[in-house]
């Protein structure tokens, strides 16, 4: 099989934040209903965390589960362990009304780190990113610029953003303007 | 600009992260049903100047249906609520009453 290859393989900015393609990185999308006992193990045994609640992400050791909707969750693993996970998740969910789907490649993700990067998002996306009213363990589903994305905290000066892999490069060019070190504007300092 | 909270996510947006998707509470006529209700059902629909129920999809957040009580003038959002219900819920019935008095939308009032 050739090799795979992430969106934007190596694409970096240095402005008032960093921005940088965060590679390859194994996601699977999970439906099926919260609720029941097989789900919550085979996330568990999956990705080693519980369901998140509604809005969150829970993460452990490189691995994690985010909160879609109220039917779906958005597993996270190394790359190349998603095949072994699918084969497992289909099994202990047989018989049961569910999707697990490999989106590894069909997804971009990005890597912000700075201490702007609040303000640096703020200007993308239609979410109150004020200290308080946004944090880390949170995730948000939204419109960034024209363009569907989500987005997590993991510490105060570290956002993950996740698009579609068809617009990794809109996605990187929006990110790379919005972090413009000529662009700062004093927001939430 | 409308402001609107997803019933499924409780997320509070504004209205470019959702969609509208035409009015709410329809009754559905198919087969079976006379030419004219299936007309009325296909075309007729309500555009009101005032009170209005909607259907809107959280579109670029968890993907959910649900249901929005407004004001087409004044661009007031009452409320939502979950898709799954075939009248609006007493609650926004009421907030609706206490700011416009005797409103009526279809059968409901």
């Amino acid at each position: 099989m050739s090799d795979a290859i992430s969106a934007l393989p190596g694409a970096a900015f240095e402005g008032a934040v960093r921005v940088e393609e965060s590679g390859l990185q194994g996601m699977i999308t999970l439906r099926g209903d919260f609720g029941t006992a097989k789900l919550k193990k085979a996330v568990k045994d999956t990705v080693g965390v519980a369901i998140p609640a509604t809005r969150e992400i829970a993460q452990k050791d490189g691995r994690g589960a985010a909160w879609m909707s109220p039917d779906e969750l958005l597993l996270l693993l190394p790359y190349a362990d998603v095949t072994d996970a699918l084969g497992k998740i289909d099994k202990a969910l047989s018989g049961t009304h569910h999707l697990a789907v490999n989106v590894s490649d069909a997804r971009a993700m990005f890597r912000l780190h700075g201490a702007t990067v609040r303000e640096v998002m703020a200007k993308l996306v239609p979410v109150d990113m004020a200290p308080g009213a946004f944090a880390p363990g949170q995730i948000r589903r939204t419109r960034m610029a024209q363009i569907p994305a989500a987005f997590w905290m993991t510490d105060e000066d570290t956002v993950h953003v996740v698009c579609f892999r068809s617009v990794a490069q809109y996605a990187f060019d929006l990110l790379k303007d919005a972090a413009r070190s000529e662009g700062r504007m004093g927001l939430f300092d | 600009m409308l402001i609107l909270t997803c019933p499924c996510c409780g997320v509070t947006g504004e209205e470019t992260e959702f969609h509208q998707g035409g009015e709410a509470h329809l009754k559905r006529f198919g087969p079976g049903s006379s030419d004219n209700e299936f007309h009325d059902y296909l075309f007729a629909k309500e555009n009101p100047k005032g009170v209005h129920l909607e259907r809107w999809r959280h579109v670029y957040g968890c993907g959910k249906w649900f249901i929005a009580a407004r004001n087409t003038v004044t661009l007031e959002v009452y409320g939502t609520y979950s898709a799954q219900t075939t009248e609006p819920p007493k609650d926004i019935r009421d907030r609706i009453s206490a700011k416009v008095p005797g409103w009526s939308w279809r059968e409901f009032a």
